[in-house]
């Protein structure tokens, strides 16, 4: 029969870490949409936060060098509204490029048009490196 | 500033990165990663010359 004692200091011991692994699984998300590979880098996934901030900083900065559009709120063409989303997936990049007023200009050629998509993607692309997070916080992921 | 990338070099790049994203996210082992993020670029890299030749095929 278990000792009563042992197993309340077991369930004292263990509660902390349910909540700091609960904490991380909101905290991590968050992190890695706002700094691209931040969520991983929190984690101590150094290598992999690198590996996602370098993909998703080139794509996002490229996609500027490219004088792809930025889109901002919009109610109007559902891709537009799309196109918004998308970006808005950049995090903290998406309000700098929008505070900076970088992405504004006219789409006047055929490699600008790739920007745009370059520019989405990489908001597509945070998004899914934000939920990799998470599952590595909730311990679905090594 | 601006970037200029020929056509095919844009979608070079754009695989690169995908891959990369890919790969980490969808494998658990860092082998699997590298394996899988190559095997997604190849896929791309490919990809986009045979959609070229079949535009082309449609074209003429």
């Amino acid at each position: 029969m278990p000792n009563p004692q042992t197993a309340i200091a077991n369930q004292r011991s263990a509660k902390p870490a349910v909540s700091q692994a609960g904490s991380m699984a909101t905290i991590a998300p968050i992190a890695g949409w706002l700094i691209p590979g931040l969520g991983h880098f929190i984690q101590r996934r150094y290598i992999r936060g690198l590996l996602l901030m370098l993909a998703v900083f080139i794509m996002f900065f490229a996609g500027l060098g490219m004088q792809g559009k930025v889109y901002g709120f919009n109610t109007g063409d559902l891709l537009d509204i799309l196109g918004f989303i998308g970006d808005l997936g950049s995090g903290l990049l998406y309000f700098l490029a929008r505070s900076m007023d970088w992405g504004a200009g006219n789409i006047h050629r055929a490699v600008a048009d790739y920007g745009t998509k370059y520019i989405v993607v990489a908001g597509l692309l945070n998004v899914i490196a934000a939920v990799d997070a998470h599952h590595i916080a909730i311990g679905k992921k090594p | 500033m601006t970037f200029e990338l020929s056509h095919y070099n844009a979608a070079l790049l754009f695989a690169l990165c995908a891959s990369t994203v890919f790969g980490i996210t969808q494998r658990s082992s860092p082998r699997d990663m590298f394996r899988y993020g190559a095997y997604c670029f190849v896929l791309f890299a490919v990809g986009v010359v045979v959609a070229s030749w079949l535009m082309w095929l449609i074209k003429h």
